[in-house]
């Protein structure tokens, strides 16, 4: 008897259709980012840079794009600002009511984003503040900071206590310390931690749609208030650009760690 | 060790910990000599670490005082004891080469680069470990990275030199030769050092002063010949060595010795540790050792020696010696060991065993 398909062919299609399933979405954003028709459609008649070259010319993309790195880069900075030493403060000392103000800052990781969302705007009207850019930056800290605790809670908890007992021991200050053993050896979590802040608030919608002003939009907003209008193609361009945007920095990301964690000593 | 020498460097006076209700360690006064190598020495929990990193500034005392030299050093911080500190994972900086690691405690001493270079070459030739200085320490093997911890920590001079298990960590046979390798140079640096260990046999073999500690206590201090031969008590004579405890009742005395009766109403003759009054409940205390089997069948009285009869009911054999368990007929079983003369004796083989008064120690129980 002969059998015609084996289990593990089927598996092997099964799995090879979810994955053209999750990607072909993706890929066809790409593809028609390059076509050149108004109403993309397959076949392409063409290939064109023609939606990338209006992308670039359209100022209010562009200010959008440039609200998005400027909040992505500041909410990268304060939080590891803020989530650095509170990680420090909980891996390495102890004081009443820390596993309670741990939860807490990791709480934002489990609540619906709309709840925060909602919940930051009632606040800020409470103190009869206007939305800011200001107000902005401090939900995406809120937002990103469990991240950064977390990674750098994991490394900090790997990095035995005895090296920096040792360099105590050698005469090094607690500060000194600080900066030549557990900051060069926490390195890698906290560039981890920043890029991860980036990356959520960059890519950030929901709560992002409840704290945005019309002048300070971002990118995902924009293109969700773009799509209510109508579907243009420039979208599926600057889609394209996100993905590369998106992709490529945790893989570069990726690859200097391993290159500092290898680390030649200098 | 020379007479300028003072006796009380390191000098811990009432020192506490407590950690909330436990207390880690219990108010002790505690000398150890300039240059001497002294070893604390007890099972996990006992306080000797606690000790050390107290003295290290790792840990606050509860109460008590510190002193190194005759100066108090409780509020000095850690950074500026001047002190070599030793791991039992080594501690190595990862992210460091060799000669970074050697030279950072030179750092912060305002030595020159020059004189950095010069003091780490000589510290790793003092480590035997010359021309490793660009190496990585995840380079080097387990009892390598040790030996560069131990120069790390002598090249800064340290006033006294900690080490709190440092060979745990290494393979049997890696640690009998680090052993000798840290009790060597120490020898030859002269440098006060204070050793934490569980293992008895390190304890015995490198100290100047062996510490037994249980319980936050310290159960005696001493030469290594001292605790093991005059364990002041049932913990210490356990702990150090294999020992035998039989229940007795201090009887007459009988010059030079003692005579006591165990539970069956042998009668036996004990060297006391210390006076007792006849009809005293006490313990005698004998090594496994001490004592030496022969054939019941081949057995003749000596005077003045003990004998306890008995059966082999199981035995270890540990190459040159071997461990032997004999019932006596009252029931309780002895830890015997010989070494073998011809053949080893067997399991069920009737004996003898002889010992003599002078190894069976009188304790209070």
């Amino acid at each position: 008897m002969k059998r015609l398909i084996s289990g593990w062919t089927l598996i092997k299609l099964y799995t090879l259709l979810v994955y053209v399933w999750m990607f072909t979405p993706i890929v066809a954003v790409v593809i028609l980012a390059f076509n050149p028709q108004q109403f993309g459609s397959f076949p392409m008649e063409g290939f064109s840079f023609k939606w990338f070259v209006k992308l670039s010319q359209n100022s209010t993309i562009l200010d959008a794009f440039k609200n998005s790195m400027i909040l992505g880069t500041l909410t990268a900075i304060f939080s590891t600002a803020v989530g650095v030493p509170a990680a420090m403060a909980f891996i390495r000392y102890e004081f009443r009511g820390k596993e309670l103000i741990n939860t807490l800052l990791i709480a934002p990781i489990m609540i619906p984003e709309v709840v925060l969302g909602v919940a930051l705007l009632l606040f800020i009207r409470w103190l009869q503040q206007p939305k800011s850019f200001v107000m902005l930056v401090i939900g995406h800290v809120v937002l990103t900071l469990p991240y950064v605790l977390l990674i750098v809670q994991a490394r900090l908890v790997g990095i035995k206590r005895e090296y920096e007992e040792a360099a105590l021991s050698l005469g090094a200050s607690p500060f000194q310390t600080f900066r030549e053993i557990t900051f060069p050896l926490l390195a890698p979590a906290i560039f981890a931690g920043m890029l991860f802040s980036f990356t959520i608030s960059f890519d950030d919608v929901t709560a992002t749609l409840f704290w945005a002003t019309a002048q300070n939009q971002t990118v995902p907003v924009k293109i969700f208030g773009m799509l209510r209008n109508s579907i243009s193609p420039e979208i599926n361009a600057l889609g394209a650009v996100m993905i590369v945007l998106t992709v490529s920095t945790p893989l570069l990301a990726g690859y200097l760690t391993r290159r500092f964690a290898r680390g030649t000593g200098k | 060790m020379t007479q300028e020498r003072d006796p009380a460097f390191v000098r811990f006076a009432g020192i506490e910990k407590k950690y909330g209700r436990v207390v880690a360690v219990k108010p002790m006064d505690l000398e150890i000599p300039e240059g001497s190598l002294v070893t604390l020495l007890g099972p996990s929990g006992c306080g000797k670490t606690t000790l050390l990193r107290m003295l290290a500034g790792l840990e606050t005392p509860t109460q008590g005082d510190i002193y190194i030299r005759g100066k108090r050093i409780n509020d000095t911080p850690i950074h500026k004891r001047n002190l070599g500190m030793i791991f039992q994972n080594y501690a190595l900086f990862p992210h460091k080469t060799i000669f970074e690691n050697i030279a950072f405690g030179l750092k912060y001493r305002g030595v020159s680069k020059t004189d950095m270079q010069k003091k780490a070459e000589k510290a790793l030739e003092t480590v035997r470990l010359p021309g490793v200085g660009n190496r990585m320490p995840s380079q080097l093997s387990g009892g390598q990275q040790q030996r560069i911890a131990l120069a790390r920590a002598i090249v800064i001079e340290p006033d006294v030199l900690l080490m709190d298990e440092p060979l745990s960590a290494l393979d049997e046979n890696l640690r009998e030769d680090m052993r000798r390798e840290i009790d060597n140079l120490q020898q030859q640096l002269g440098v006060t050092t204070i050793f934490v260990t569980h293992d008895q046999r390190e304890a015995l073999s490198m100290s100047d002063k062996v510490v037994v500690m249980k319980d936050g206590f310290i159960q005696q201090q001493g030469t290594p010949e001292e605790v093991y031969n005059n364990s002041a008590n049932h913990f210490v004579a356990d702990f150090l060595g294999h020992s035998n405890f039989m229940v007795a009742v201090v009887g007459e005395k009988k010059s030079p010795f003692l005579e006591a009766r165990l539970a069956d109403n042998t009668l036996c003759l004990v060297s006391p540790a210390e006076d007792f009054a006849a009809g005293a409940k006490a313990e005698i205390v004998i090594r496994a050792q001490k004592m030496t089997l022969g054939y019941k069948t081949d057995f003749t009285r000596q005077a003045e020696m003990n004998y306890f009869f008995g059966k082999i009911v199981d035995r270890s054999y540990m190459g040159g010696e071997v461990s032997y368990f004999v019932e006596l007929a009252q029931g309780q079983v002895l830890h015997v060991i010989n070494f073998v003369k011809r053949a080893p004796y067997r399991r069920g083989d009737e004996v003898y065993i002889q010992v003599d008064p002078f190894h069976c120690r009188l304790l209070a129980p």
